[in-house]
């Protein structure tokens, strides 16, 4: 499992990898949003949360295809399904890579894309801490999504319908975490439902994304 | 001696029609066998099936677990890896170093430090042909493993797959359209060939 992590992270680190992608249309979307809603401290700051978690969240969406479509393009996949390794931790080792490629860049970067939109002074912790608690989410949903789709063609689009409803619990959640974190109120509830969907992502996802390849590969 | 690998009245299906029925053969370590027919009769769809990668519609594949290995068209080489790296890979995926000598078995010494994707279509062959030396699974199956080799590379694979493969009491199965030289018995899957309205539709027993 270690292994397949650290092709896929070198992987991505190489040309045509993909690595930052997803961090650079971040940065766009957050730089464009006060020039679409105008340089109001007031109406950015309060749009400020649920800005940064949508941008996130479409940046993490633009990496999801390459999961498995790159390996199966090449032939990668069937020879990983007849190895020793079974398919949830081939699945794992997908989403756990999908995220310190995505992920862990997205949460780090936040901070200073929350100045950006004039975001509330004490919210930037929380906005750190949703994002780290979030985004495992996201890659491991994704990377069923990913699962799902990968012997069709050019299934990017059709990835993102089936994932994008998936991640309205994760976005609700954690926007709140972010808003309660601004206006000063407590953020436990949202923080403990948040942890919630991230912990049975991780449990359960595996599963059922190495159930998907298995139909796939077929 | 008892054999390696065995198969019982197997019938395979591709997109839920039977394509072959009634395939039986046993392998006793040391043996090959040539899977030989005309382009869709099966034997791409025949040898998934014996990898586990679809399941059978019928009958029964036996060999030791996590014994079998794969190896298409497609070779499975990532093209922003090195020749080493790609190699180091799959020994690490199956708990494996890669054995000295295969870079030379499989005259990729020169090429060891190359990205993969500035290989040459047969030298990616040779490299996912290599895979095989690495892992060290004693069960292959071999779809069209000579596809884009020139007459050497051929040589050096059938060396490969007789002189350390087969010597170490290992099985496979091939499928190809050239002699690899190879001194192997072989299998016509014509004489397989599923009647039309038998068996019908797989979904049904998975669903």
């Amino acid at each position: 499992m270690i292994a397949l992590l650290r092709r896929d992270l070198r992987l991505a680190v190489r040309a045509g990898g993909g690595f930052g992608l997803g961090l650079a249309f971040f940065l766009i979307v957050i730089v464009l949003v006060p020039f679409g809603v105008g340089p109001e401290g007031a109406v950015l700051a309060r749009i400020a949360p649920g800005m940064l978690w949508v941008a996130a969240l479409l940046a993490a969406l633009l990496s999801l295809d390459r999961i498995f479509a790159l390996d199966q393009e090449d032939g990668s996949l069937p020879l990983l399904a007849t190895s020793p390794l079974p398919l949830e931790a081939v699945a794992l080792a997908k989403g756990v890579a999908h995220w310190l490629t995505t992920g862990l860049p997205l949460t780090l970067a936040a901070p200073g894309l929350g100045v950006l939109l004039n975001l509330a002074p004490g919210a930037y912790g929380w906005l750190v801490l949703s994002l780290a608690l979030g985004t495992p989410a996201l890659s491991m949903i994704g990377t069923f999504g990913a699962a799902l789709t990968v012997g069709i063609r050019r299934g990017g689009l059709l990835m993102s319908l089936l994932v994008l409803p998936l991640y309205v619990p994760v976005l609700i959640f954690s926007a709140e975490v972010v808003r309660r974190g601004a206006e000063g109120m407590a953020v436990a509830t949202p923080l403990a439902m948040l942890g919630g969907v991230t912990a049975g992502c991780l449990a359960a996802l595996p599963f059922a994304t190495a159930a998907a390849l298995r139909i796939n590969l077929r | 001696m008892s054999a390696l690998l065995r198969v019982q009245d197997l019938a395979v299906a591709r997109g839920g029609r039977p394509v072959l029925e009634g395939v039986s053969f046993a392998l006793a370590p040391g043996q090959a066998l040539i899977l030989r027919g005309p382009n869709g009769v099966g034997k791409t769809t025949l040898l998934r099936t014996l990898a586990g990668l679809q399941p059978a519609l019928a009958g029964r594949v036996a060999y030791p677990e996590d014994a079998g290995a794969y190896a298409s068209h497609a070779d499975g080489v990532k093209a922003t890896l090195t020749v080493m790296e790609n190699l180091a890979f799959w020994a690490d995926v199956h708990g494996r170093a890669v054995p000295e000598d295969v870079l030379d078995a499989f005259d990729l010494a020169g090429l060891r430090e190359r990205m993969a994707g500035t290989l040459s279509a047969g030298q990616k062959r040779r490299l996912g042909l290599a895979r095989l030396a690495v892992i060290g699974r004693p069960v292959l199956f071999l779809d069209e493993p000579t596809v884009s080799l020139d007459g050497f590379s051929v040589r050096l694979f059938t060396a490969f797959l007789r002189d350390r493969h087969l010597a170490a009491g290992g099985v496979a199965v091939i499928a190809t359209h050239i002699d690899i030289g190879l001194d192997a018995a072989s299998l016509d899957l014509a004489a397989f060939r599923a009647r039309p309205g038998g068996a019908q539709g797989s979904d049904e027993a998975f669903l």
